[in-house]
C-alpha cells in the first residue's frame, strides 16, 4: 500500500513538470509583450528594453525557464506583474471563498447526485428513472451561468429569499456566508450532480443484476440495506472515478460562476489576470489547478481499495 | 460479425454500414424529436439571412430595450438591435465553431492516437503529454489560448480543440491497442503489408464507431465553451453575432431584461440537448456492449 502511494505519487512528477513546461512555453510563444502592459502605451523605446531587461525577458529561452523553475521549487510563485505584489500572497488572499463554495458544492452533489443515482437504477425504467435521467442530460445541456441566472432571478430577485451577490465569510456568520453560497454552489453542483448521478445508475444497474444481490433479497434482507450496504458499495468505483475526473469540471465551473456571483475568488483571479496578460500569475493558477486535479485523481485511487477490498496494492 | 465480406469494403462503406439498423433495432421517440429540433435549428441557422427582417449589427438609438412586438419578436437589445434577427444569426457562428471543434479535434486525435497505438516507441511519451494537457482545465486553457492569440473565429476553435484532443487520442489508442492483436492484423503484418497500408486500411476503420460518437459529444461541449468563453470576455468578437457574445452583452441588463440571456440560452441548450441525445443513441447503435453498461 505504502509503496503503490509512493509510486504513484512519483509518477505524478513528470506530468506536472510537463504541464509547467507547457505553461511556459505557451505564454512565451505567443504574440503579447508583458513588457509593453508594464509600461503602458506611453513608453519609449528605451524604457521597454529597461523593463524587459528587469523581467529577464531578454535572457535565451532556456535560461528564462531555468530561473522560474528553481523559484518555483523553492516555492516562490513570482510577482504579479500589474499588482506588483507576490502571486503567492494574491492566492491566500483569495482561495478562502473558492474552497467553501466547492466544499459546499461537492457536499450538495454528493448528498443529492447519489441517493437519485441509486433510486432511478432501483425503479429502472419508471417515471422516477425517467425524471433523474431528464435531470441529467439537462444539467449536461445549459452553460452553467444560464443556470446561475435563471436561480438568481427565481431566488433572489422575485423570491428575495437570498441576496443577488456578493459574498461574506463564514466568519461572519454563518447565516451571512450561507445565504450568499447557496445559489453559486447549487449553480456549480448541477452540472456535478448531472454527471455523478448518471453514473451512480449505470454503476448500480450492473450491481443490482449480480446474483448475490438475489441471494440477499432471497433471505430477505431489507431492501434499503440491500441497495445502500450490498449494491452501492461494489457499484462505488466507477462512481469515485468520476466524482475525480468530473473534479476538473468543477474547476472550470468556479471560474464562471465567481463571474456570475461577483466572489472574490481564485477563479475571478485567473479570468482578470488572463484577460490582462499578467503572465505570473497565469501561470501559477494553471500549475495550482493542475496540481489540485492530479492530487484528487490519486486520493480518489487510493481510496478505491477502502471500498473494494478486492483491490489490492 | 456473422458474414465474411467477400470483398474489402471502402472506407465509404464502412461508414453507411455503421448507420444501417441491425434486424429487429428501432429507435425511440426521443432520438426522433431530437433530429427534428436540430435539423430545426440547423435550417433555421443556417438560411437566417434570407428571413431575418433585420440587420444583426444595425443599432437603432430609437429603439433600445424595447419589449417583443409585432416589430421586434423578440424585442430589442441594449444597442435597439432586434434580438430575433441577432440571436438566429448568431446560431449560425455557434454551429460553425461546434461542428468545426469537432472535425478538428477528431482528425488530428485520430492521428496522433493512431501512432501512439501502433508505434510504441512513441506511445510513452505521448500519453504523458496527453495525460498533462488533460490535468488543466479546459476553460483555463481556452481562455489562455484566445486571449493569448486574439479572439478571432479560428483561435476560438483551436481554444475549443486543444483541451479536447487528449480526450480523442486515448480513445483512438485504446481502440487501437486491442485491435492490433486480431488475427487479420498479424496476417497482414506476415503478408508483408506496409505501416500506412496496415494503419490507414485495417486498424482505422475500428476508430470510425466510437469517434462518430465522441466527435457527437465533442460538438455538444464545444458550442457550450464558445458561450462560456464569450461570458468571461475571451469569445468571437462581438460584431460576429454568436449564441454565447449574445448573451456576455445580455449580462448588465440582466435585470431589467431577462430575455437578453433567455432566448439564446434557451435555444443553445435545446441545441447541445438534442446533439446529446443524439451521441446517445449513435452510441447505443454503434457500440452494443456500452448500451449494456449505461442500461
Amino acid at each position: 500500500m505504502f509503496l503503490y502511494i509512493l509510486k504513484r505519487v512519483l509518477a505524478t512528477i513528470p506530468v506536472m513538470v510537463i504541464v509547467a513546461i507547457f505553461v511556459f512555453l505557451l505564454l512565451r510563444l505567443t504574440p503579447g509583450d508583458p513588457a509593453a502592459i508594464l509600461a503602458g502605451d506611453a513608453a519609449t523605446p528605451a524604457q521597454l528594453e529597461r523593463i524587459r531587461d528587469r523581467l529577464g525577458l531578454n535572457d535565451p529561452l532556456i535560461v528564462q525557464f531555468a530561473t522560474w523553475a528553481g523559484q518555483l521549487l523553492r516555492g516562490d510563485l513570482g510577482t504579479s506583474l500589474l499588482s506588483n505584489t507576490s502571486v503567492a500572497g494574491m492566492l491566500g488572499d483569495r482561495i478562502g471563498p473558492t474552497i467553501n463554495i466547492a466544499l459546499m458544492t461537492i457536499t450538495i452533489s454528493v448528498l443529492l447526485a447519489v441517493p437519485m443515482g441509486v433510486l432511478a437504477a432501483w425503479r429502472h425504467r419508471t417515471w422516477v428513472d425517467f425524471l433523474v435521467m431528464s435531470f441529467s442530460v439537462l444539467g449536461f445541456s445549459v452553460p452553467v451561468f444560464v443556470i446561475g441566472y435563471i436561480l438568481i432571478q427565481i431566488f433572489a430577485i422575485e423570491l428575495r429569499w437570498v441576496p443577488v451577490q456578493g459574498y461574506k465569510d463564514p466568519s461572519a456568520g454563518f447565516g451571512a456566508f450561507f445565504s450568499r453560497a447557496i445559489l453559486p454552489s447549487l449553480t456549480l453542483a448541477t452540472i456535478y450532480i448531472a454527471l455523478i448521478a448518471r453514473m451512480t445508475r449505470a454503476s448500480m444497474l450492473e450491481v443490482l443484476g449480480e446474483d448475490y444481490i438475489r441471494t440477499a433479497r432471497a433471505k430477505g434482507v431489507r431492501e434499503n440495506v440491500v441497495l445502500f450496504r450490498h449494491a452501492l458499495r461494489n457499484a462505488a468505483v466507477p462512481i469515485l472515478t468520476i466524482i475525480g475526473t468530473g473534479f476538473a469540471l468543477l474547476i472550470s465551473g468556479v471560474v464562471v460562476t465567481e463571474s456570475v456571483f461577483n466572489i472574490p475568488g481564485i477563479g475571478r483571479l485567473t479570468v482578470d489576470a488572463i484577460l490582462a496578460r499578467d503572465y505570473p500569475v497565469i501561470q501559477a493558477m494553471i500549475l495550482l489547478t493542475a496540481g489540485i486535479y492530479v492530487f484528487v485523481n490519486l486520493i480518489v485511487d487510493v481510496s478505491y481499495s477502502f471500498f473494494d477490498p478486492r483491490i489490492r496494492y | 460479425m456473422t458474414e465474411i465480406p467477400t470483398q474489402r469494403q471502402s472506407a465509404f462503406q464502412v461508414l453507411t454500414g455503421l448507420f444501417s439498423l441491425p434486424a429487429g433495432a428501432r429507435i425511440g421517440v426521443g432520438p426522433m424529436i431530437a433530429v427534428a429540433i436540430l435539423v430545426a435549428i440547423v435550417l433555421a441557422s443556417v438560411f437566417a439571412p434570407f428571413y431575418v427582417p433585420y440587420d444583426p449589427l444595425s443599432m437603432d438609438a430609437m429603439a433600445r430595450l424595447k419589449p417583443p412586438s409585432e416589430t421586434h419578436l423578440l424585442g430589442t437589445d441594449p444597442y435597439g438591435r432586434d434580438m430575433f434577427s441577432r440571436v438566429m444569426t448568431g446560431g449560425r457562428v455557434s454551429l460553425l465553431i461546434g461542428v468545426g471543434a469537432a472535425v478538428v479535434s477528431v482528425a488530428v486525435g485520430l492521428f496522433i492516437g493512431l501512432v501512439a497505438g501502433f508505434f510504441r516507441a512513441a506511445d510513452g511519451v505521448i500519453m504523458r503529454i496527453m495525460d498533462s494537457l488533460m490535468a488543466i482545465p479546459a476553460i483555463l486553457l481556452a481562455i489562455a489560448l484566445v486571449a493569448l492569440n486574439g479572439p478571432s473565429l479560428s483561435s476560438v476553435i483551436i481554444a475549443i480543440t486543444v483541451p479536447e484532443v487528449p480526450r480523442v487520442v486515448r480513445l483512438v489508442r485504446s481502440v487501437v491497442l486491442s485491435a492490433r492483436e486480431e488475427p487479420y492484423v498479424e496476417a497482414a503484418i506476415a503478408l508483408g503489408s506496409s505501416m500506412p497500408k496496415i494503419l490507414i486500411q485495417h486498424l482505422m476503420p475500428n476508430t470510425f464507431a466510437p469517434l462518430i460518437v465522441q466527435g457527437t459529444y465533442i460538438c455538444a461541449s464545444a458550442i457550450l465553451i464558445e458561450a462560456i468563453l464569450s461570458f468571461l470576455g475571451a469569445g468571437v468578437s462581438t460584431e460576429i453575432p454568436t449564441w454565447g457574445n449574445i448573451m456576455a452583452e445580455g449580462r448588465t441588463y440582466f435585470q431589467i431584461k431577462p430575455g437578453l440571456i433567455f432566448w439564446p440560452g434557451l435555444l443553445l441548450s435545446l441545441c447541445i440537448l438534442a446533439i446529446n441525445l443524439l451521441g446517445d443513441t449513435a452510441r447505443d447503435l454503434l457500440d452494443p456492449r456500452m448500451k449494456k453498461r449505461e442500461g
